[in-house]
């Protein structure tokens, strides 16, 4: 049943947004998690929650596409889509029967900076859900043909992933963005590169980055500390340590020019990148930039860019700011899609918000609503125990202490108008950007 | 990867189902003027939604108007007397909260998500536009052009959302499931004001809205105040029920659609009995059997093992007001044929046709259901969509706490039973995607520079 939703395409199309993670419920105050490191170095966080018989286990391993080896951009991803796909004690298809005969889930992912591996259980299947999630990760089986196959499923991925123009622009954008960076490259490669990863590529990566001491290990839910100690203890106690590699701490370079990638594609709407460099998630500005953003493009039907863009003009259905907050520094951006004929329209609107950011101070009116959401709203971001466990667990990766659940109402509001236009200045550039249109050129006329 | 079908799945609930074991109660009231209330208290979290559900979809539209209740919604946030345009989503964004919309064949609803101490602004927002809309025709024309959009991005530049809305058109011939959420292009054009007042004044009434609060409130304090706040709204008309009924299939309809696509897409899509029939539950766990998980027959047999589609699965959802689809898909590998997984697709069902599940297959599918029902809980939200999708069609609520029961009686010959009575070639409707070249660009911009498509 096809169903046209008013605006919660937006978090579906648009979802990933400056604040890491997206709308969720949980009382700031009470989420206390327990830590402790095991033996072999794993950091485990604990957080009971008793309401429901429901066990999330989220294993958080600090290894991405940033570790990809240039020619072989994918790597990180391809390891991870292979963990549920044979360990040495179980096949692919039992390990999917096993976690679909009680109704669990399981997904193991990677992403820029890390990989996820995450099992939901009910809580009397807790123990066969750390007995799955245990084997994936110390006993994947890396055969032969499972690593064709899904290789080829990526592959094919890659070709439909095509059909999507927001994709499409969005690879393109971050080749511009991070030129000469890891970042550039699309989490799952590209067909080139995957095509040069050979199964001994994956095994040793593996080998070198799925260590103990790489791993946060995250339990929310139904069990108490003690269960969830022994359970860790019983199932990855005999994880063998390995000695830690060096990370590259190499930053993107900045954008020094405005930069313009038109690609064709027989399209009744031009789908529109424009951005540039951004920050890391560490730095003390983000809270700032958080705040300058909702106002700017990232405060749905309250931003400046929807008020414009949308609803003044009736250019877009959805449009948005974003600022991708990394361990490196990640970048901004504004994306919206507008029928061919007003594309430059769309682009002039963009630019010109952008610009007023920066030279006027925001209002107080803006200043004190875009706080008071942030901070009202602050709660609603854990709204499921899977993404209580995913918050918790990137609070620890990021190095932000658990303070921030509740410090971070602090650190908006200590934000002032000064501030705002600062960063504004500080991180916007509306002359030195990349912009990418797809679709139909002929009939858009981009100006360059 | 396929952000069509998550948003089919989000309405469709499939595996929803609240159970006579839930942590918490649901309490029902009717207000003097008709409208429902159904409040149920979490204490988990500081937190809870409030819901306004309308019967009213697209299924209340008429030929010429498709997209009608769509376009209402959209016009729902244009603003009152007592709160102007741009207020509703600022007030509550202000006060922490998130408000949204959607629309389907069925109903209407509209959201806000909130810190527990905030419900009554919402209430009392949703309360005011349940009576005072302002339609303005300046906002029409400026809105109308935004659903335009919402309709280039979903189905004219998406090949796969094209496929769905030709599936739909070509399944039903007179009922409104025909014509798509969104209307199309010259519906959209010929929507006039009063159209949307008519549509406003029949529907929008506290007679056939059900309003829905979970998360941490009490509700014998909440009611005096939902009470205050809406029982002053008169009741409308008893809108008319829809006569229009669908003529029963008799022999397959195929089509195809030719369009720029880099991978071909199949869809099949069956016509089956909704909630109202008893076959629903075993057609509820032969959707399980085919596509839920890894594990699943669809998934073994075509990703797996034959590698002639990159994603497949099957659809149904017993909560239709109105008898719906039962529909499987499968996105084709490059270099493959669609024929050669459409017939994989037959097989399978073939195969279910001539011998039950497996007593294993059967408990797997059984639990997953059960599972997913405690899972669902874990989210304010998704109960309360739960209880306003199942008031909303007329199933009414508590029929939800049945579901599972039935689904626990269903037998390895029920699902045979179900597969054999409508899985059949006379009762479907055949939809391909079929890949053809992009268009070359005109002339002059043939040399601009070109990324991979």
């Amino acid at each position: 049943m096809p169903t046209a939703r008013r605006r919660t395409i937006l978090t579906l199309v648009m979802g990933c947004c400056a604040l890491l993670w997206a709308a969720g419920p949980a009382l700031a105050a009470e989420i206390a998690p327990t830590k402790f490191t095991t033996a072999n170095g794993i950091t485990v966080l604990v957080l009971e929650q008793h309401f429901l018989p429901i066990v999330e286990i989220h294993a958080l391993i600090k290894a991405g596409s940033a570790q990809d080896p240039p020619e072989k951009a994918g790597l990180a991803n391809l390891v991870a889509s292979l963990l549920d796909e044979g360990t040495t004690t179980r096949t692919s298809k039992q390990l999917a029967e096993q976690i679909d005969f009680i109704g669990g889930t399981l997904e193991a992912k990677a992403s820029e900076d890390f990989t996820t591996a995450s099992i939901r259980v009910l809580k009397k299947d807790v123990d066969l859900g750390f007995t799955l999630l245990a084997d994936m990760l110390q006993r994947p089986a890396f055969h032969k043909q499972e690593f064709d196959r899904i290789r080829t499923q990526l592959l094919g991925e890659m070709a439909s992933d095509n059909d999507d123009p927001g994709h499409i622009a969005m690879k393109a954008f971050n080749q511009l963005v991070f030129h000469g960076h890891p970042y550039r490259w699309p989490v799952n490669g590209t067909e080139e590169t995957i095509s040069k990863i050979s199964l001994a590529d994956v095994q040793t990566f593996y080998g070198r980055e799925y260590s103990p001491s790489h791993v946060i290990l995250t339990i929310v839910g139904d069990v108490t500390l003690d269960q969830a100690a022994a359970l860790v203890q019983a199932h990855f106690g005999s994880w063998k340590k390995i000695a830690s590699t060096a990370r590259s701490q190499k930053k993107p370079l900045p954008v020094e020019r405005k930069t313009v990638q038109l690609i064709e594609k027989d399209l009744t709407q031009s789908t529109i990148v424009i951005g540039h460099g951004g920050l890391s998630r560490a730095h003390p500005d983000f809270y700032s930039v958080t705040v300058m953003n909702y106002i700017l493009g990232a405060g749905g039907f309250s931003s400046r860019l929807m008020d414009s863009i949308r609803d003044k003009q009736g250019l877009a259905y959805g449009i948005m700011s974003h600022f991708d907050a990394r361990l490196m520094p990640g970048s901004f951006w504004v994306n919206l899609q507008t029928k061919t004929e007003t594309t430059n329209q769309a682009i002039a609107g963009v630019l010109a918000e952008i610009k007023s950011i920066r030279d006027q101070p925001v209002s107080d009116q803006e200043l004190a609503e875009a706080k008071s959401f942030l901070v009202g709203s602050f709660p609603l971001r854990f709204d499921s125990t899977a993404k209580l466990a995913q918050v918790l667990a990137q609070v620890e990766f990021y190095g932000l202490g658990f303070e921030y659940f509740t410090q971070y109402p602090k650190w908006i509001d200590r934000v002032t108008k000064e501030d705002v236009q600062r960063v504004a200045k500080q991180y916007l550039d509306p002359q030195r950007y990349a912009l990418v249109v797809v679709g139909n050129l002929a009939k858009a006329k981009v100006k360059r | 990867m396929m952000p069509l079908f998550l948003l089919i799945a989000a309405s469709s609930l499939l595996f929803a189902f609240a159970s006579p074991a839930a942590a918490t109660e649901t309490r029902e009231f009717i207000l003097s003027n008709g409208m429902k209330v159904l409040l149920v208290e979490v204490p988990k979290a500081p937190v809870a939604t409030v819901q306004v559900w309308y019967k009213v979809g697209s299924r209340n539209e008429v030929m010429g108007r498709a997209g009608l209740s769509h376009m209402l919604e959209h016009m729902m946030f244009k603003g009152t007397v007592k709160y102007p345009k741009g207020t509703f989503s600022r007030l509550i964004r202000k006060n922490g909260g998130i408000d949204n919309a959607f629309t389907s064949q069925d109903f209407t609803a509209y959201f806000e998500n909130l810190a527990a101490d905030r419900v009554e602004l919402a209430l009392e927002m949703e309360a005011d536009r349940m009576q005072g809309l302002i339609l303005d025709m300046k906002e029409l024309t400026t809105e109308r052009e935004v659903v335009k959009e919402e309709r280039r991005l979903r189905t004219e530049d998406d090949p796969q959302g094209a496929l769905v809305e030709a599936l739909f058109a070509q399944a039903y011939l007179s009922h409104p499931y025909h014509w798509p959420v969104i209307g199309w292009f010259n519906d959209l054009d010929a929507m006039t004001l009063d159209d949307l007042q008519r549509h406003y004044d029949t529907y929008y009434s506290p007679n056939n809205a059900t309003l829905i609060v979970v998360g941490d409130i009490k509700a014998d304090s909440l009611l005096p105040a939902i009470k205050q706040l809406f029982e002053p709204i008169p009741r409308g008309p008893e809108p008319k029920p829809i006569a229009t009924m669908e003529p029963e299939q008799k022999g397959e309809r195929r089509f195809l659609l030719k369009r720029d696509a880099q991978v071909a897409f199949v869809m099949m899509g069956y016509r089956v009995p909704n909630f109202t029939s008893e076959d629903s539950y075993a057609l509820d766990i032969l959707d399980s059997i085919l596509s839920h998980g890894k594990s699943s027959r669809l998934y073994q047999s075509l990703v797996y093992e034959q590698k002639s589609a990159l994603a497949v699965g099957a659809e149904y959802s017993l909560l239709q007001t109105d008898p719906g689809l039962f529909y499987f898909y499968a996105l084709v590998s490059p270099n493959q044929k669609p024929e050669l997984v459409e017939e994989a697709l037959n097989r399978e069902i073939k195969r279910l046709q001539a011998d039950p599940p497996t007593e294993l297959e059967l408990q797997r599918a059984k639990n997953q259901v059960e599972a997913s029902h405690v899972f669902e809980q874990d989210s304010n939200f998704r109960r309360a969509m739960l209880l306003g999708q199942a008031e909303s069609v007329s199933a009414g609520w508590r029929k939800i706490d049945q579901f599972v029961e039935r689904i626990r009686a269903v037998t390895a010959k029920d699902i045979q039973r179900v597969a054999r009575q409508y899985l059949t070639e006379d009762n479907r409707t055949v939809g391909t995607l079929i890949p053809v070249p992009p268009k070359q660009p005109d002339a002059p911009f043939s040399a601009a520079q070109q990324g991979r498509p």
